[in-house]
């Protein structure tokens, strides 16, 4: 019990990290990692309480975010790509026509 | 204190410290680089949760493919590091809600309380099967379903990145 609150609290500060990084930083590449960071705080969760609780259904659900962060990587280095061809730039203030 | 603990409290440091490395550093290689220690750290996690298979794709897929697609796509676009541009906004804002989620997280942990109803998968079945077989008779029987929506949604990703990393669309 006691080693399982270890691992949430760690996971914790590890999804609190990456928020802070998503907001404060201006480069989205960083901002991207920052998000990778955050969804594998949440897998750390899953994987500890599963071990915790005797119940496969945790490891499965890492393995279905898994595939989704890859498509996720895929599509927004995409769209990173995309957007330094049309602006020269990577930096997520140059990206504010609809800011209001 | 047991050898696991001072493993444990060891390999978390790292975590922790690497994490913050991520949003620290001004350049984004440096950024990469300690997000795949933090990558390894969770994989070492993982192996010590009983789940080697979780740990073997943690290494494969997010240290391996994902992060080579990540600093690929850096090394592609050439950022040259500018020193008098500012690579950081709305600092305090930033760690103010950053801190609010750490409270909040904080506080469901010290309300609430895990259940302790102890399930079937335990380390002796997990060593006498073995955790990849365990994962596979689970993903392909009660997880059938959503295991093929993953084809699709995949599917999807290659087709919009091949699109979208067009030039000119026409």
């Amino acid at each position: 019990m006691d080693n399982l609150s270890n691992y949430l609290i760690l996971s914790a500060v590890l999804f609190s990290i990456g928020t802070i990084g998503v907001l404060v930083r201006r480069n989205i590449i960083v901002m991207f990692m920052c998000i990778e960071l955050m969804l594998n705080a949440v897998n750390l969760t899953f994987v500890a309480l599963s071990r915790h609780l005797g119940n496969l259904d945790g490891q499965v659900f890492v393995f279905f975010i898994m595939t989704v962060a890859a498509a996720e990587a895929a599509v927004g280095l995409a769209m990173f790509i995309a957007f330094f061809n049309n602006r020269e730039s990577i930096d997520a203030d140059d990206a504010s026509l609809m800011k209001w | 204190m047991d050898i696991s603990t001072i493993f444990f409290t060891i390999v978390s440091v790292v975590a922790v410290v690497s994490a913050l490395l991520v949003v620290t550093c001004k350049n984004p290689i440096n950024s990469a680089l300690s997000l795949i220690l933090t990558f390894f750290c969770l994989a070492t996690f993982y192996a010590m949760l009983e789940a080697p298979f979780m740990a073997a794709i943690q290494v494969i897929v997010y240290a391996g493919a994902i992060m080579v697609l990540i600093v690929f796509t850096i090394m592609l676009l050439n950022i040259r590091a500018d020193a008098n541009k500012k690579s950081f906004h709305n600092v305090p804002l930033g760690i103010v809600v950053g801190i609010i989620t750490l409270l909040t997280a904080g506080s469901f942990l010290a309300r609430g309380k895990v259940s302790d109803l102890p399930g079937q998968i335990t380390p002796n079945i997990i060593h006498q099967v073995g955790h990849t077989e365990l994962i596979g008779a689970v993903m392909f029987t009660e997880f059938i379903l959503p295991f093929e929506i993953t084809s699709i949604l995949l599917l999807a990703a290659i087709v919009g990145a091949v699109i979208l990393a067009k030039r000119n669309l026409s």
